[in-house]
């Protein structure tokens, strides 16, 4: 009984301790933000490696390595987390990377120069989108069916395309491709620039433009924001667009990083790339979410798998805990949401 | 002169019936409850107003000048604006967004323009306090209660210089105090010259602050008086059949 009354007290405390500092309406935006909470497990966790590793964990090469393996994934990401704002899910995105991939491979080894080869990789990834799209927006089928067919049917047209070889031998302007995707600046992998310049580009455009906007209010209340004016069709076929572009990307940095296409490249990505959204805060109901949301999720991901590795556990265990990662991610909007309403 | 004339008008919808030979008229600065039993007709009148269907027979007169809506767009740009039952708001983004959805206000030069949320707060802030409300423009409207987001959805309307707003049962799902707010919203929308269609099952409601009471019932419109000619029991009486006609 006297421990009951003492708890009580002591939440009381805590509970006024806590209205004083949410007053300040920043403050409180900032404690609310899931990204927030995700940036301190990442320090928290980077901490923690290099006082236990510090000849392994905190050096240049491990920082190289880290941020060039979640720098594709968080280019595919900022796609993705456009189209879960709206409200809907791509399940392709893995696929129209091997797909893209492929395509990318087939021109280089034709002869052709980097940028055209670039070029047809983005065409191909722009049409898979507009396919995914037109489906969704115009025909109204649910966009996890739709891209679920997409995720059978470009993985199969990029193994029917590369005749299930391997490409590498890019002709003359394989070294331009290679320079592109695994070069690096400052000490800094080209992918992990790119992933910085695209998060700041997605992120204006996610909040200060007109075309932002409506996704939001598209994944909202999608029949308010069509009785509103909102070309809501128009708008998920863009997002489903710009999705499967991010994904023609990242194929081009890692085909270029690689050297070689090959048709498995993507394989199983769509549940890193999507776990990196929701892991980042975007709600998979629509309306939530933001770019710096899907960088940190992806920085998170790939921070936990490389501690991982470097304690010495199996790295089959990873697995499951990007799958304990996403659900206690959800887990946490869900305590959020209940407190707000 | 009526700002919008109805004259027989009846739609179909095959052998059935919605609406027969129904006229009205509203008046600037009037708030007119539109009443009756589900079914009676209420919805199908409102729809053909919204513009969402057009009338099998008769004529609509915007101001003495015949009108003919394909599209609720078509109805929204003369003027003539609905607030749904179920508000049509996204919770997820802030009052002023919502007053403002679809018809940002940008700033920049040509194709390269920016959301200007501190001019669209600025004018929702105005509009909300026309309006009396205490909204504040910045804050989700997931926050707020039914009161505040009606204002929301009014200062859509008033954004749009809507002559004429159609409000759908607009108290059917809030608490009595927040009625009471609602019901000062539309009394505000009537000092500001508007013509105001309350459509309600809420007897208290209607007499608290319409000026007219029009009953369908069947299709047919089977009373158009002054409220202070009417009284709760009579209109009760009309809407079931009771009474015939008034």
């Amino acid at each position: 009984m006297a421990t009951q009354e003492t708890r009580e007290g002591a939440t009381a405390d805590v509970g006024r301790r806590m209205t004083r500092v949410t007053e300040l309406p920043l403050v409180r935006k900032w404690l609310a933000a899931q990204p927030f909470w995700v940036t301190v497990a990442v320090i928290i966790i980077c901490a923690v490696m290099s006082w236990l590793e510090p000849a392994s964990f905190p050096t240049r090469d491990n920082f190289f390595n880290i941020t060039r393996n979640f720098a594709y994934i968080g280019i595919m990401a900022l796609g993705m987390m456009a189209v879960i704002i709206t409200g809907g899910i791509d399940l392709s995105v893995g696929s129209v990377m091997g797909l893209t991939g492929i395509v990318c491979g087939l021109v280089l080894q034709a002869g052709h120069s980097w940028w055209l080869a670039a070029l047809a990789g983005l065409g191909a990834g722009a049409l898979c989108g507009l396919v995914n799209g037109a489906f969704i927006a115009y025909v109204g089928l649910p966009s996890f069916v739709v891209t679920l067919g997409m995720l059978a049917a470009a993985r199969s047209f990029a193994v029917v395309l590369s005749e299930n070889k391997m490409i590498y031998e890019f002709g003359p302007d394989g070294d331009v491709f290679m320079a592109l995707g695994g070069g690096e600046i400052a000490g800094v992998s080209n992918m992990v620039w790119l992933l910085l310049a695209m998060t700041l580009a997605f992120g204006f455009v996610f909040r200060f433009t007109r075309w932002g906007r409506h996704i939001y209010a598209v994944g909202g209340n999608e029949a308010a924001a069509r009785l509103a004016g909102v070309a809501v069709n128009r708008i998920k076929l863009q997002a489903y667009t710009l999705c499967a572009l991010t994904s023609a990307i990242a194929a081009i940095m890692v085909v270029g990083w690689q050297g070689s296409a090959i048709n498995a490249l993507g394989t199983g990505y769509e549940l890193r790339v999507i776990a990196s959204t929701v892991i980042g805060g975007a709600n998979l109901l629509g309306g939530e979410g933001g770019a710096y949301a899907a960088l940190i999720g992806a920085t998170l991901i790939e921070v936990i798998r490389n501690s991982l590795l470097m304690a010495g556990i199996d790295s089959n265990w990873q697995g499951a805990f990007v799958g304990a990662f996403i659900v206690l991610a959800v887990l946490l909007q869900r305590i959020r949401g209940s407190r707000a309403d | 002169m009526a700002v919008l004339e109805l004259k027989t008008i009846s739609k179909h919808f095959g052998a059935i019936e919605a609406l027969s030979q129904v006229d009205l008229e509203l008046d600037c600065g009037e708030i007119v409850g539109l009443m009756g039993d589900n079914g009676a007709g209420k919805s199908t009148l409102v729809k053909i107003m919204a513009g969402n269907f057009p009338p099998s027979s008769g004529q609509m007169l915007l101001e003495g000048r015949p009108v003919h809506f394909h599209k609720p767009v078509d109805a929204r740009a003369a003027g003539i604006e609905v607030v749904y039952q179920d508000l049509a708001l996204c919770n997820n983004l802030t009052a002023s967004a919502n007053v403002f959805l679809a018809r940002e206000k940008t700033r920049g030069f040509g194709p390269f323009r920016i959301l200007d949320d501190r001019a669209m707060n600025e004018r929702s802030r105005e509009l909300f306090a026309e309006l009396k409300s205490e909204t504040r423009p910045a804050e989700k409207v997931r926050m707020m209660s039914g009161g505040q987001r009606q204002a929301v959805a009014i200062a859509r309307t008033h954004l749009a210089r809507a002559r004429i707003v159609l409000m759908d049962e607009p108290t059917a799902a809030i608490s009595v105090r927040q009625v009471a707010e609602v019901l000062d919203l539309l009394r505000r929308l009537r000092e500001q010259g508007m013509a105001v269609v309350l459509i309600s099952h809420r007897m208290p409601d209607v007499f608290g602050v319409a000026d007219r009471i029009v009953v369908l019932r069947r299709g047919h419109k089977v009373a158009d008086k002054a409220i202070k000619d009417s009284s709760p029991e009579e209109v009760t009486g009309l809407i079931t059949g009771a009474i015939r006609v008034a």
